[in-house]
C-alpha cells in the first residue's frame, strides 16, 4: 500500500514538474527570453516521441520474444535520419515555406489544396492512431498494476479505479492547456515541445539506469551479460530475412508520415539547422534507447517466473529484486513515454481534425454569416479543444472495447502500417511534379482499403470478421481472405497486408497520376514543392500574433516611413482595443494594411508581401496572375518609355544639326554682309569724294569736270550692276526665278553670246568647234546666253595671253551636251580652282568690272537649268565646262 | 530553373562542399548494405544451414548491428561539421 502511495505521489509530482516546466518556458517565450529554447538539443530530443510507450516497455517484451528483430523498429528512422540530406530537409524546407500545419495539410496543400485529400489523410491518420493512443494508455495502467501486484491492498485499490480514465483525462487537460495556447497552429507549442525533452531525458535515463542495473548489477560486467545472453533461448541468430527488411522499411515510412513525428519534425522545427544536429544526434538516442534492451529481456527470461508478461520486465525485474527507487524511476520513463506521444498525437490530430473537418464544414454552415473573425478564431480553439477531447476518448474507447491486447509491438505495427500508406503521396508529392490529386486520391484509399481488410479488421478488438471470412473470404471468395488476398499464402500477415497494400497503393498512385490531369493551382504547387530549394531560401522562425505583427511593422516601415507606419499601427491597435503599437493581426487590420502599401507598391505585390509574412495560404492564383500582369503592364510601360527616349535622342540630333547649319548660314551670312559692304563701299566712297569736289572745289575746269562727273557716273554703274546681279543671285537662289522655256539650236545662242560680248578679233580671237548647228535645246535661252556672255567676257577680261584666243568646244557625250571654253591664258591656279564660284572671288587684284558675282551666278543659272557649270583643268588655260542634259531636247521631240 | 546558375568548374572550397553533400547522400544507402548483411548470415533453429556452421551469436549480432550504428552517427556527426550552412540554401538539390 506504501509503495502505491509513494508511486502515486511522485507521479504527481512528476506531472507537476511538466506543468511547471511547460508553464515557464510558455512564458520564456512569450517574454522573448526563449533562445535556450530554440536550440538543437531541444530539437532533437523533441523527437524522441518516436520512442513511446511501445518502445519502453514493448522492446523487451519483443526482445523477448524475437530477439533482435525489435532493432529494425529503429533501424527505419536511424536511416530516415542519416539521409536527412534525401527527404527531410526538403520536407522541412516545404513546411516552413508553405506554412504546413500537419501531414494532412502538406499533402492536400501539395495537390492543389484539395479539401478532399485532407479529409481523406485526417481521417485516415484517426483510424490510425487510436489504437496507438489506446495502447499508451494500457501500457501506463499495467505499469500501475504492475506495481499493485507486489501490493495485495493496491491491487483491490487499483482495481476500483479505472486507470486508463484518469490518465485519459489527465493527458487531455495538460494538452489542451499548453497544446491549444496559442491560436494559430503555425505558431510552436513551446511549453510542450519543452515538456517532452525533458520527458526524453527521463526515459533514456530510466532505461539505461535499469540496463546499468542489469548488466553490472545482475549479470556481472559486459562479458558475463553476453555469455548468458549467448546462453539464454534467444542467443541464436534467427531473422526472416523478409520482416527484417520489411520492418526496418516500414518503421523508416512511419517516421515521416506518423502525425506526431511530422508535428515534431517540421511544424515545430524552429532553425533549419537543427537537422543538422538531429541526423547524428538522434540516431545516437535511438541506439541508446535500444542498446540494453536485449540484456533486460534476457535477464527478465532468466529471473522471472514463466509466463510473467515480458512486455512489463522493465519494471518487474528491478521490483522482484527489491529495487522500489530503480522501479520508480523506470515506471517514470514508461509514464513519460506515454504522455509525450499522448500530447503531440493529439495535438496533431486535433489540428489536422479542427482545421480540415471542423472549419469547413463550420465555415459552410456560417456561410456569409455575421460573425466577425475573432468568432473564427474562437470556434478555431474550441474546436481543436474537443478534437482532442475526442481523440483521447476514441483512445480510451478503443482501450476498453480491445479489452488490452496482448502484445504491444502488434498495434504499434499495425498503426505503422496504416500511416505508411501516406508515403507514396507524400514523396510522389515533393519528388515529382507529375503526381496528381487523382492519382494520390486513389493510391490512398486503395491502400488505405487493403490495410483495413488484411491488418486492421482482422486484429481489431481480437477479430471483427467471422472465423469463415478469414478462412474462405468474403462470399466465398478465395482470393479476397484477408491473409492471403490472391491466393497467395503462408505470408506472415503483417508484411502480407504491407506489401499489398503499399505496391497497389503505388501503382495506382503513379498509374492515376500519368493518366490524370492536374488542375492549375496543382500544377502550381507541384512546382513550388518540387523545387522548393529554387525559390525560397531558409526562412526564419515562424512566430505569430504579435511577433507577426511585428514583422508586418518592420516591412511597411521600410515602405512607408517609421512615422507613418507607426501611426498607422497605434492607430489600430487602439481599434481593436489595445495599447501601444502592435495590433493583433486580424483581417481588417490585414487588409488594411494591405491598402496602405499598395499605394506604394502595387496591390499584387502588397498582397504577396503581407502574404509572405501571415503564411502561403493567402497566395491564390489569381493574386499571382495580378502580380504577373502588372509586371507586364510595368514592362509595357518601361518600353513605351525606351520608344519615347529613342525619339528624343533622334529629335535632339536632328535639332543639333538644325543648329549646326544654323549657326553655319548665320557666319556666311556674317560673311555675305561684310562682302557686300566692302562692295558698296567702294564705289561710294569715289562717287562720295568725287562729288564733294564738285560741291566745294570753285573754278574746276569743264575738263575736269566732265571727268569727275564721268567717274561718278561709271561708280553709279557699277553699284547698280552689283545691285542688279545681286538682286539676280537672290532671285536665283531662291528659286523665284521665272524661266522663259522654249526651242533653239545651241549655235544661235553661242552666236548671241558672242555678238553680245562685243568682242572683235583683235581683242580676242574665238574659234568655234563641234556640232553646235546640229543641237536643238529646250531651255531658257536667255539665261543660257547669259551664261556664255559671263564666260566670254571673263575670257576677255583675264587671258593673259599675246593674242588671247578662246575656244568654244561643242561635243555630246552620254545624254549630256557638253560645253567648253578654253582660252590660251595662263589660267587659275589650283589653289582657287574651287574657289572662282564664290560669291564676290576675285582671282587677281587685277583692274576688273565686276563683283565678283558673275560665275556664281552662272553656276546658279546652270543648276535652275539643270546643268552644271564647272572649271576644267588640263587644258592648257583656263577652262569651264558648261553641261546641260540633252533629254530636255530628246523630249522635245 | 536547375541550369541557372550552376557553374561548370567550381572553386576547391565549393568542389568539396559538393562533395560533401554526395556523401551525405550516399550515408544512409551504407547504412542500408551494411545492415543487410546480417541476412546473410547463418540461420539458428532449423533452417538450411550447412551443419558444421554455428549459426551467429546474438552477442555477435549486436555487436555488429550497434557498431554500425555508431559508425553511422559518427559519420552523420562528421558530415554534419563539415557541410557549410550556406550550401543547404546554395543546393538546388538537383545535381
Amino acid at each position: 500500500m506504501a509503495t502505491l502511495n509513494i508511486l502515486i505521489a511522485v507521479c504527481l509530482a512528476y506531472v507537476a514538474l511538466l506543468f511547471g516546466v511547460a508553464f515557464m518556458a510558455e512564458r520564456a517565450a512569450l517574454k522573448g527570453r526563449g533562445n535556450w529554447l530554440r536550440s538543437p538539443w531541444i530539437y532533437t530530443l523533441s523527437l524522441s516521441i518516436y520512442c513511446t510507450a511501445w518502445t519502453f516497455y514493448g522492446a523487451v517484451g519483443y526482445a523477448a520474444r524475437s530477439g533482435l528483430e525489435f532493432v529494425t523498429i529503429y533501424l527505419g528512422p536511424t536511416l530516415v535520419m542519416v539521409g536527412w540530406w534525401w527527404a527531410l530537409r526538403k520536407m522541412v524546407r516545404i513546411g516552413r515555406t508553405q506554412r504546413i500545419t500537419s501531414v494532412a495539410d502538406l499533402i492536400s496543400s501539395r495537390y492543389g489544396k484539395s479539401g478532399l485529400l485532407a479529409v481523406c489523410v485526417t481521417l485516415l491518420a484517426v483510424i490510425g492512431i487510436t489504437p496507438y493512443i489506446s495502447l499508451q494508455l494500457q501500457s501506463v495502467t499495467l505499469s500501475f498494476s504492475s506495481f499493485a501486484v507486489s501490493d495485495p491492498e493496491g491491487a483491490s485499490l487499483i482495481a476500483g479505479y479505472d486507470t486508463a480514465l484518469w490518465v485519459a483525462v489527465g493527458l487531455a487537460m495538460f494538452t489542451i492547456l499548453f497544446g491549444t495556447r496559442n491560436l494559430d497552429a503555425n505558431e510552436r507549442h513551446h511549453g510542450v515541445v519543452m515538456a517532452i525533452a525533458v520527458e526524453a531525458v527521463v526515459k533514456l535515463f530510466a532505461l539505461i539506469a535499469v540496463g546499468i542495473f542489469v548488466v553490472w548489477g545482475l549479470a556481472g560486467g559486459i562479458g558475463p551479460m553476453l555469455e548468458r545472453i549467448d546462453a539464454s533461448d534467444i542467443g541464436q541468430w534467427q531473422m526472416d530475412g523478409g520482416r527484417w527488411v520489411g520492418l526496418t522499411f516500414l518503421s523508416a515510412a512511419a517516421f515521416l508520415t506518423l502525425p506526431r513525428m511530422f508535428q515534431v519534425l517540421v511544424v515545430e522545427n524552429e532553425d533549419e539547422r537543427h537537422l543538422r544536429t538531429a541526423a547524428w544526434a538522434f540516431p545516437t538516442y535511438l541506439m541508446l534507447m535500444s542498446l540494453f534492451v536485449v540484456p533486460i529481456a534476457v535477464i527478465g527470461l532468466e529471473l522471472m517466473p514463466a509466463g510473467s508478461n515480458p512486455d512489463q520486465f522493465v519494471l518487474t525485474v528491478p521490483l522482484s529484486q527489491g529495487q522500489e527507487g530503480l522501479a520508480m524511476l523506470s515506471f517514470l520513463g514508461g509514464f513519460s513515454s506515454a504522455t509525450s506521444m499522448v500530447i503531440v498525437a493529439a495535438i496533431a490530430l486535433s489540428t489536422m481534425v479542427s482545421n480540415h473537418i471542423v472549419m469547413p464544414i463550420f465555415l459552410r454552415l456560417t456561410q456569409g454569416g455575421a460573425s466577425g473573425p475573432s468568432d473564427v478564431r474562437h470556434v478555431v480553439i474550441l474546436a481543436r479543444r474537443l478534437s482532442i477531447g475526442v481523440v483521447l476518448g476514441l483512445g480510451y474507447l478503443y482501450y476498453k472495447i480491445s479489452g488490452g491486447g496482448s502484445a504491444l509491438a502488434a498495434i504499434g505495427l499495425v498503426s505503422f502500417a496504416g500511416l505508411a500508406q501516406l508515403l507514396p503521396a507524400m514523396m510522389g508529392g515533393i519528388f515529382w511534379r507529375g503526381a496528381t490529386r487523382n492519382g494520390a486520391f486513389a493510391g490512398l484509399v486503395i491502400g488505405f482499403a487493403i490495410w483495413a481488410w488484411c491488418l486492421l479488421l482482422p486484429g481489431f478488438g481480437g477479430g471483427m470478421l467471422s472465423a469463415s471470412v478469414m478462412a474462405e473470404g468474403p462470399w466465398g471468395l478465395g482470393w479476397l481472405r484477408p491473409h492471403a488476398l490472391f491466393g497467395i499464402e503462408g505470408v506472415d500477415p503483417l508484411l502480407h497486408a504491407v506489401m499489398w497494400s503499399l505496391l497497389l497503393n503505388v501503382t495506382v498512385f503513379i498509374i492515376v497520376s500519368l493518366v490524370s490531369f492536374p488542375s492549375p493551382l496543382e500544377r502550381l504547387q507541384g512546382a513550388q514543392f518540387v523545387n522548393i530549394f529554387d525559390h525560397s531560401d531558409n526562412p526564419q522562425s515562424w512566430s505569430g500574433g504579435i511577433a507577426q505583427s511585428e514583422d508586418l511593422m518592420i516591412m511597411a516601415q521600410r515602405i512607408l516611413g517609421p512615422e507613418e507606419v507607426q501611426a498607422f499601427f497605434q492607430t489600430e491597435a487602439a481599434r481593436q482595443g489595445l495599447a501601444g503599437y502592435l495590433p493583433e493581426p486580424t483581417p481588417d487590420f490585414l487588409a488594411r494594411l494591405e491598402r496602405e502599401l499598395s499605394g506604394a507598391v502595387g496591390g499584387a505585390t502588397a498582397h504577396a508581401m503581407v502574404a509572405q509574412i501571415m503564411g502561403a495560404a493567402t497566395v491564390s492564383v489569381e493574386d499571382l496572375l495580378a502580380v504577373a500582369d502588372e509586371t507586364a503592364q510595368m514592362m509595357e510601360y518601361s518600353s513605351q518609355l525606351e520608344a519615347k527616349s529613342n525619339e528624343l535622342t533622334r529629335t535632339a540630333r536632328q535639332l543639333r544639326a538644325a543648329n549646326d547649319k544654323l549657326t553655319q548660314l548665320s557666319v556666311q551670312k556674317d560673311a555675305f554682309l561684310s562682302q557686300i559692304s566692302h562692295e558698296l563701299r567702294t564705289p561710294m566712297t569715289s562717287i562720295r569724294a568725287f562729288s564733294e569736289i564738285l560741291r566745294d572745289a570753285e573754278g574746276l575746269e569743264p575738263k575736269d569736270l566732265t571727268r569727275y562727273a564721268s567717274i561718278i557716273h561709271a561708280e553709279a554703274i557699277r553699284l547698280t550692276r552689283l545691285l542688279d546681279d545681286l538682286l539676280d543671285l537672290s532671285v536665283l537662289e531662291n528659286g523665284q526665278v521665272n524661266l522663259n522655256i522654249r526651242d533653239g539650236l545651241l549655235s544661235e545662242v553661242i552666236s548671241h553670246a558672242i555678238a553680245a560680248t562685243g568682242t572683235d578679233m583683235h581683242v580676242l580671237r574665238v574659234r568655234r568647234s563641234g556640232p553646235a548647228s546640229e543641237i536643238m535645246l529646250t531651255t531658257d535661252h536667255d539665261r543660257l546666253a547669259q551664261v556664255f556672255i559671263n564666260l566670254i567676257a571673263n575670257a576677255q577680261k583675264y587671258c593673259d595671253a599675246d593674242r588671247p584666243e578662246l575656244t568654244i568646244d561643242v561635243s555630246r557625250r552620254g545624254g549630256r551636251v557638253i560645253v567648253d571654253f578654253i582660252d590660251n591664258g595662263s589660267g587659275i591656279p589650283p589653289q582657287a580652282q574651287s574657289m572662282v564660284f564664290e560669291k564676290f572671288y576675285r582671282v587677281a587684284d587685277r583692274q576688273a568690272g565686276g563683283a565678283g558675282l558673275g560665275l556664281a551666278i552662272c553656276r546658279e543659272i546652270m543648276a535652275r537649268l539643270g546643268g552644271t557649270l564647272g572649271y576644267l583643268p588640263g587644258q592648257g588655260g583656263a577652262a569651264f565646262r558648261v553641261s546641260l542634259p540633252a533629254a530636255q531636247r530628246m523630249a522635245a521631240r | 530553373m536547375k541550369d541557372r546558375s550552376i557553374p561548370l568548374f567550381l572553386e576547391r572550397r565549393s568542389y568539396r562542399q559538393r562533395r560533401l553533400m554526395d556523401a551525405a547522400r550516399l550515408l544512409p544507402l551504407l547504412g542500408v548494405l551494411l545492415w543487410l548483411v546480417p541476412l546473410l548470415w547463418p540461420q539458428g533453429g532449423s533452417q538450411s544451414a550447412p551443419a558444421q556452421v554455428d549459426a551467429v551469436s546474438t552477442s555477435s549480432a549486436i555487436l555488429y548491428i550497434f557498431g554500425v550504428w555508431i559508425v553511422l552517427a559518427l559519420a552523420a556527426l562528421f558530415l554534419s561539421l563539415m557541410l557549410d550552412g550556406k550550401a543547404e540554401t546554395q543546393d538546388g538539390g538537383s545535381v
